[in-house]
C-alpha cells in the first residue's frame, strides 16, 4: 500500500522501494532500539529496587541519546592480529540478518515491507545469517573468549532453530499459510480469533487446539528467547565467563551494530510470535476507526496494536531476563534437545490429528 | 518418563514464582537515595570534618598530641600580663595567643581521637563531609583567629618583654648590694 504510494509519488519503482526499505529502519528499529536499551535499564533497576538513569533528561530518557553520541565519539579499534576484511564486515552482516527479518514483518495493513507468500520461511532464512556473523566476528576477532562465545552462540542458535520451526510447522498445518500478512488477516475480528485461541474457524477443533497452542506458543517463544542470545540463554556473551563473548574486541559504533541488531532482533521475533498467535496487527477488541467511520485511521491503529504487542513480549523478555540466572552449556543444549524438540514434535503431531478432524 | 514430566513441571513452576517475585518488585519503592538531590540521614555520631571554635580554644596542644597521624599543628605565643585575651565559655581565662591553629584534612583519618582530651571542648566533629578539593594544599585548614601580620606582632611583643624582663633580671643580677628597702 505504501509502495504504490510512494510509486505514485515519485513515478519511480526504483525510489519507492527504497523509501518503503528505509522507513522501517528509521521510523521503526532505530528509535525502538533507542528506546529498548532505555527501557531495559529501568526495567532491570526498578526489579532490583533501583531507580536506572534519572540524570539525562526526564528520568533518563535521553540516555541511550547520550550513550549513541559517545559510541559514536569512541575509537574504532582494531587490532594487528585480527582478519580486517572478516572483522570490518560481520557486524553489518548480523545487523543485515536481524534488520531483514524487518522486510516480511507486517507492521500494520497498509505497511509491509514486502508481501512474501513464504513470509515465515523467509525471517527464518535471514535469521540463519545472524549466526554467520556472530561466527565470523568471533574468529576474525583472533580472541580465544571470542571463539569460545561464537562457537557457543552458533551451536545454541542452530539447535533452537529446530523447535522454532517445528511450532511454525504447526501453524502452517492449521492456517495453510506462511504470509504472515494473510496469517493476520486471518485473525482479524476480535482477540477469540487468535491462534492461540484456536484460530478463526468456530468448532469442536478449535476448542481442542487451545491447549496444544498454548504448549506451542511456549515452545516458541523460549526458543526465540535462545535465539536472540538473551538472559537465561545468554551463554554466547557470558560476561562472566567469556568477558562480552564475541563482540568483545568490538568499539565504537561497530559495537553499537551488535547492540542495534540484538534489539532488533528482539522485537523481529516478538513481533514473528504475535503475528503467528497473537492476531499480529489486529486490534483484540475492534477499532475505534470503524466506530467513528474514519477508514484512514485503521492502519495506524492497527500500527499501534502491533507495536503494543511486540513491546509487550519484549517486556516479558526483560522480565525473564532479569528474573532467570544463566544456563550451563549442557543445561542448554538439554533444554533444546531432551525437552523443546520433542514437545514440539508431540505438538506438531497431535495438532496434526485435530487438524484432520 | 515420570522425572522426565516432573522436569518440566518444577521448571515451569520455578520460572513462574521468580517471575512473580520480580514482577512485584517493580512497583516496590526503590531503596536508592538520589544523592546530590537528596541527602542521606547521617547517623548521630556521624564523624566528618572537623571544627575548632577559636573563641574557646586555649591553645593547650593537647588535641594535638592526641593526634595519631599528626595532622593538627598549633603554635602558641604567650600573652603579655598587660593583654587581656578573654575568657572560654566556660569562664576560664586564655593565656595564650594561638598564632596558628592548622588541620590537613589530606592527612585526618577522623578517628575522633582529638575531640576527648579538649578540656574546653572546642574542637569537633560536624557534618560536613563535601569539601574534596583539586589541590591538596587546600585541605589544609588554618583556624587561626589572628591574621599573619598580627601573629608575628604577638610573637615579636613576647621577645621584646622576655628581653625586658631578662634585661631587669640581670640588672638585679649585677646589683645584689643595693638595699632592699622597698622590701619592708
Amino acid at each position: 500500500m505504501t509502495y504504490d504510494f510512494f510509486n505514485k509519488l515519485f513515478g519511480s519503482q526504483i525510489v519507492a522501494a527504497l523509501i518503503q526499505s528505509l522507513l522501517p529502519l528509521f521510523f521503526f528499529i532505530l528509535p525502538f532500539a533507542l528506546f529498548a536499551v532505555w527501557f531495559e535499564r529501568k526495567v532491570s533497576a526498578h526489579m532490583q529496587d533501583r531507580l536506572g538513569p534519572m540524570r539525562v533528561g526526564w528520568h533518563g530518557w535521553l540516555q541511550s541519546i547520550a550513550d549513541i553520541l559517545k559510541l559514536i565519539q569512541k575509537e574504532d579499534i582494531i587490532a594487528t592480529e585480527n582478519d580486517k576484511p572478516l572483522f570490518n564486515i560481520a557486524p553489518l552482516l548480523v545487523f543485515v540478518g536481524s534488520y531483514a527479518a524487518f522486510a516480511a514483518i507486517p507492521f500494520s495493513s497498509a505497511f509491509i515491507g514486502s508481501n512474501l507468500d513464504l513470509g515465515v520461511f523467509f525471517i527464518v532464512a535471514v535469521s540463519g545469517f545472524v549466526v554467520a556473523g556472530i561466527l565470523m566476528a568471533g574468529w576474525a576477532s583472533n580472541n580465544k573468549y571470542s571463539l569460545l562465545g561464537a562457537m557457543r552462540s552458533a551451536a545454541q542458535i542452530i539447535s533452537y532453530e529446530i523447535p522454532t520451526i517445528l511450532v511454525i510447522v504447526t501453524i502452517v498445518m492449521v492456517t495453510g499459510t506462511l504470509n504472515l500478512n494473510t496469517l493476520s488477516e486471518m485473525q482479524t475480528g476480535h482477540f477469540w480469533n487468535w491462534m492461540i485461541f484456536g484460530g478463526p474457524t468456530f468448532g469442536i477443533a478449535k476448542f481442542l487446539l487451545i491447549p496444544f497452542m498454548i504448549l506451542g506458543f511456549v515452545i516458541i517463544y523460549i526458543s526465540t528467547l535462545a535465539e536472540v542470545n538473551r538472559t537465561p540463554f545468554d551463554i554466547p556473551e557470558a560476561e562472566s565467563e567469556l568477558v562480552s563473548g564475541y563482540h568483545t574486541e568490538y568499539s565504537g559504533m561497530k559495537f553499537a551494530m551488535f547492540f542495534l541488531a540484538e534489539y532488533a532482533n528482539m522485537f523481529a521475533v516478538s513481533a514473528v510470535v504475535a503475528a503467528l498467535f497473537f492476531g499480529g496487527y489486529q486490534s483484540p477488541i475492534g477499532y475505534l476507526g470503524n466506530l467513528i467511520g474514519i477508514k484512514w485511521f485503521i492502519p495506524i491503529e492497527q500500527l499501534l496494536w502491533f507495536t503494543a504487542k511486540g513491546l509487550f513480549f519484549v517486556f516479558v523478555q526483560m522480565w525473564l531476563r532479569w528474573t532467570l540466572p544463566r544456563l550451563r552449556v549442557d543445561q542448554l543444549m538439554a533444554a533444546c534437545w531432551k525437552y523443546l524438540i520433542p514437545l514440539a514434535f508431540v505438538n506438531l503431531i497431535i495438532i496434526g490429528l485435530i487438524t484432520l478432524i | 518418563m515420570r522425572e522426565y514430566l516432573q522436569n518440566i513441571w518444577t521448571a515451569v513452576i520455578t520460572i513462574m514464582i521468580g517471575m512473580r517475585v520480580t514482577f512485584k518488585h517493580l512497583f516496590v519503592p526503590a531503596v536508592t537515595i538520589q544523592y546530590p538531590d537528596v541527602k542521606p540521614q547521617l547517623p548521630e555520631r556521624e564523624r566528618n570534618r572537623l571544627y575548632v571554635n577559636m573563641d574557646d580554644c586555649i591553645g593547650c596542644d593537647q588535641c594535638a598530641r592526641a593526634c595519631p597521624v599528626d595532622c593538627i599543628s598549633i603554635e602558641t605565643v604567650k600573652g603579655l600580663p598587660t593583654e587581656d585575651l578573654g575568657k572560654t565559655s566556660q569562664g576560664k581565662k586564655k593565656a595564650l595567643w594561638v598564632t596558628s591553629f592548622t588541620i590537613d584534612y589530606a592527612k585526618c583519618c577522623y578517628c575522633q581521637l582529638c575531640v576527648f582530651p579538649c578540656p574546653t571542648e572546642c574542637i569537633y566533629m560536624t557534618d560536613v563531609y563535601e569539601f574534596s578539593e583539586y589541590d591538596r594544599d587546600n585541605l589544609i585548614y588554618n583556624f587561626s583567629t589572628l591574621t599573619p601580620e598580627e601573629a608575628e606582632q604577638k610573637k615579636i611583643n613576647y621577645a621584646q618583654f622576655e628581653a625586658e624582663k631578662a634585661k631587669e633580671k640581670a640588672a638585679k643580677a649585677a646589683a645584689p648590694a643595693n638595699p632592699t628597702a622597698v622590701k619592708e
